[in-house]
């Protein structure tokens, strides 16, 4: 028998690091983006920064959640940026002309926005369709009928008990903060310690073994659907509640930021592999880079283009890490 | 000892490490000229290793290997081709929609210029090869229409085609019946005229036997022992794979059969009709028949995968339908798939989430899973069954053939059925776990659950069943008893007599 090689890397078994990387690489590339963007600009390390971007990410945070129960599917939802849309015309609608009571208005909202991500799973789970092409021309539906609702003009929220949502605080926390930490909570807990996450990863990871399993491929997509809806629909409110104004254009582009969340924390596309711990810290990446680059004063144009590198350089190293396929 | 020429492939001293595993260590291969050599050992011993090593899919860390008298190293199966090793895998992906003619060519097509493909002088080459080898179709038929045999003939002639001198075919028989594989034996013995030699991966000694010059065994990722086929017997080779004796092959034991619990009545489905039976409680039901008889098409039907178009069935004597397996599971009906990459794992996802899969309701504490008695139960149900595995944390990926579907077992015993469908339970595992599957089968019945087992083997039929049924064309052709088998009235030609339509 050959003796077995022992290959050390910093000092620590290469099988134990590369295990350590694995579980927490996207964390150390989370840990150095701070350090250096903390060394290029001071502003960056007071708390009050942390917290202004903590509030940020909340809602690009709720719709990393429901994405990534999605794709751990084995699907994908682009309905989302509609969707905020559609809340936020909704609730224009609701609260200024009509003086509906705002609580009653987004609970209406989410109703909406719950029942197209039904529909959603609807279509996907029953009529075996490619998601990418039902929740591409979902987003068309939802996004008109915000047009429709709204007529195509903005619509200004003046409420006052609205407007709180977004600034009002818990102690020194904004509401937006504990509203993200309580959903992650919750979904924290519903992927990792409920048979319905168990279902989510099984039915991703092999969908036949699953149904031979007596998991119902039908219910676990459409719930990963409506729960995208819903969550999609709390960014809705979020948002609206923070630019006081309903608009039938505004979260263009908001599915990308989300996706991006949930591959830097290491959400498998080919499904069945998530974290929640992982899309936190990919929300985080994702917001860090924006208000880094923003007080360093770049340019939002270049700020895409470097968003785009980091995602790709993030992954690949991961990938690397693990010698896994993306 | 030879002298060197006789040998077309020597492997010498070949290591190889994955991580800590050291999955092969100093081992050695001769393979002469023309002889068609079979590698046995169990699952994990190293032979797939070798063989990736050889058409280099693997560097090895140390050793050296000789074709055709000269040093050789390739970086990759397309330069392992080239310099004349062909493999023919075990699982066939083949492209549906490419027609045979383009299936062969693929990666050497016939051009104009390098540019543009020359598809009338591909399809006349094709057609050539392919009357060569008397193939039923021609060059423009697509791969989709083919059956899995046929798609591994094609493989073969890719091979030869290829002008491949040495043809390493892994588990070529795990998916054809009878007839297929005579098939294949006889193109094995052409080639074998022709002076290609052939490396020989399989699990069935009996076809060892029958189709093998000689053979070489490994065990642990060591070279055990190399010998010509007529110099051994089975049980040496089986103690050389498994360093001791299985005493005895089918450790079936007798268990007291009790009253009816599952009974079919004119069941009618796609690719069966008109199957009734009944099966009890502690009775190990054998299912044979050839490929495609109907077999699996019936249990899959039973199990809620597939639709029943008439008939009914009845457990502890009401009657019930099952639409869905999520259905059949709730009334205690599981079943093992043959399918074990398609209906068993999720290979992502570790050991103790596979098997907890189906009986994650009964073990919830209000809405959320009671992780420690999960954790717990996974583990002794795993311990009970030897899945061999650091830990049930540990993904399906990391596990060999043989302790994946101890783990598909695994969740099935979990759910603790009335009824355990097993359908091709002990395919392309190794030998030592095959004796353990065949005990805990034995364990089910003990314990009260009805068993029914579907097998290609008809040893395996034989031995571990209370009464086989036999399969022909989707009707039943028989029922056979096991006192007809121990008393020697019924032998294995008869069985198989009657499934191929006998009386």
């Amino acid at each position: 028998m050959a003796v077995k090689e022992e290959k050390k890397v910093l000092g620590v078994d290469r099988d134990k690091f590369r295990m350590f990387m694995g579980k927490y690489g996207i964390g150390v590339v989370l840990f150095i983006m701070i350090i250096v963007i903390s060394i290029m600009e001071p502003a960056f390390r007071s708390a009050k920064n942390f917290i202004n971007v903590a509030t940020q990410v909340s809602i690009n945070g709720m719709i990393s959640y429901g994405m990534c129960l999605v794709i751990t599917t084995g699907g994908i939802d682009l309905s989302v940026g509609a969707q905020l849309a559609l809340v936020s015309c909704i609730l224009g609608q609701f609260i200024t002309n009509f003086g509906v009571n705002p609580f009653l208005a987004c609970l209406i909202a989410l109703l909406a926005s719950t029942a197209f991500g039904f529909l959603n799973g609807f279509f996907v789970a029953r009529f075996n369709m490619f998601p990418f092409v039902v929740t591409l021309s979902t987003q068309l539906i939802i996004r008109g009928l915000a047009q429709v609702i709204s007529g195509g003009n903005a619509i200004p929220l003046t409420s006052e008990t609205f407007q709180h949502i977004y600034s009002s605080k818990v102690g020194p926390i904004p509401l937006p903060i504990v509203i993200l930490f309580v959903v992650t909570v919750i979904v924290y807990i519903m992927l990792h310690w409920t048979k319905f996450g168990r279902y989510i990863f099984a039915v991703g990871g092999n969908v036949h073994a699953a149904i031979a399993s007596g998991v119902s491929e039908f219910w676990t997509k459409v719930g990963a659907y409506t729960i995208s809806g819903l969550l999609a629909g709390i960014a809705g409110i979020i948002f609206t509640a923070k630019t006081s104004s309903a608009q039938s254009n505004i979260g263009i582009g908001y599915e990308t930021d989300a996706v991006a969340a949930c591959v830097l924390g290491g959400t498998s596309f080919a499904g069945g592999v998530a974290t929640i711990p992982g899309v936190v810290m990919g929300i985080f990446i994702i917001g860090f880079i924006y208000n880094g680059m923003n007080l360093i004063g770049i340019e939002s144009y270049y700020q895409s283009m470097t968003k785009g590198a980091v995602i790709i350089g993030a992954v690949l190293l991961d990938m690397v890490l693990n010698r896994k396929k993306g | 000892m030879e002298k060197k020429e006789d040998y077309i492939l020597e492997c010498e001293g070949i290591s190889k490490a994955f991580g800590g595993t050291q999955a092969l260590s100093n081992v050695q291969l001769h393979v002469r000229r023309g002889e068609v050599h079979a590698l046995l050992g169990e699952n994990g011993a190293g032979k797939s290793t070798l063989m990736k090593t050889i058409i280099g899919l693997y560097k090895a860390d140390a050793g050296s290997i000789t074709f055709e008298g000269k040093p050789y190293s390739v970086k990759g199966p397309v330069e392992a081709i080239a310099a004349g090793i062909s493999m023919i895998h075990q699982e066939l992906n083949p492209e549906p929609f490419l027609s045979i003619a383009e299936s062969i060519f693929l990666k050497r097509e016939n051009t104009v210029g390098g540019v543009l493909l020359n598809k009338k002088e591909q399809n006349r080459r094709a057609a050539e090869i392919l009357n060569k080898f008397d193939f039923p179709y021609g060059p423009k038929t697509l791969m989709q229409e083919l059956t899995l045999a046929q798609v591994q003939m094609i493989e073969i002639i890719k091979a030869v085609s290829c002008d491949a001198h040495l043809i390493i075919m892994d588990e070529p028989t795990s998916s054809l019946d009878s007839e297929e594989t005579e098939h294949l034996f006889r193109t094995i013995r052409e080639l074998k005229d022709k002076g290609v030699a052939i490396i020989y991966i399989s699990h069935r000694m009996d076809e060892i036997f029958e189709i093998c010059d000689r053979v070489s065994v490994f065990r642990d990722g060591t070279f055990v022992n190399s010998c010509n086929l007529g110099e051994v017997t089975k049980d040496e080779l089986i103690s050389m794979m498994v360093g001791r004796n299985v005493a005895n092959v089918f450790p079936k034991t007798d268990c007291e059969i009790g009253e009816t619990v599952f009974k079919v009545e004119n069941l009618t489905g796609n690719g069966f009709e008109n199957i009734s039976f009944e099966v009890h409680k502690g009775e190990i039901l054998g299912i044979s028949g050839l490929v495609g008889s109907g077999r699996s098409e019936t249990m899959r039907a039973i199990f809620g995968l597939d639709k029943i178009k008439s008939g009914s069935m009845y457990l502890d004597g009401k009657k019930i339908t099952n639409k869905s397996p999520r259905a059949a599971i709730k009334k205690g009906i599981c079943m093992v798939n043959e399918d074990r990459k398609e209906y068993g794992l999720c290979l992502f996802r570790s050991i103790r989430e596979n098997i907890s899969l189906p009986n994650l309701p009964a073990r919830q504490r209000g809405l959320l899973i009671n992780q420690k008695r999960e954790k717990k139960e996974c583990g002794e149900v795993a311990k009970m069954l030897t899945v061999k595995a650091a830990s049930i944390e540990h993904d399906g990926f990391s596990l060999s053939g043989g302790n994946q579907q101890k783990v598909v077992i695994a969740k099935w015993f979990m759910a603790n059925p009335k009824v355990l469908i097993l359908d091709e339970p002990t395919r392309g595992v190794d030998v030592g776990a095959k004796a353990e599957i065949h005990s805990l089968m034995c364990e089910f019945a003990a314990k009260g659950m009805a068993v029914i087992m579907i097998s290609s083997e008809l040893p395996e039929v034989m031995g571990m069943s209370d009464r086989i049924l036999i399969y022909h064309e989707g009707k039943l052709n028989g029922e056979v008893l096991r006192e007809e088998i121990v008393s020697g009235v019924m032998g294995q030609e008869k069985i198989l007599a009657k499934e191929f339509g006998g009386k």
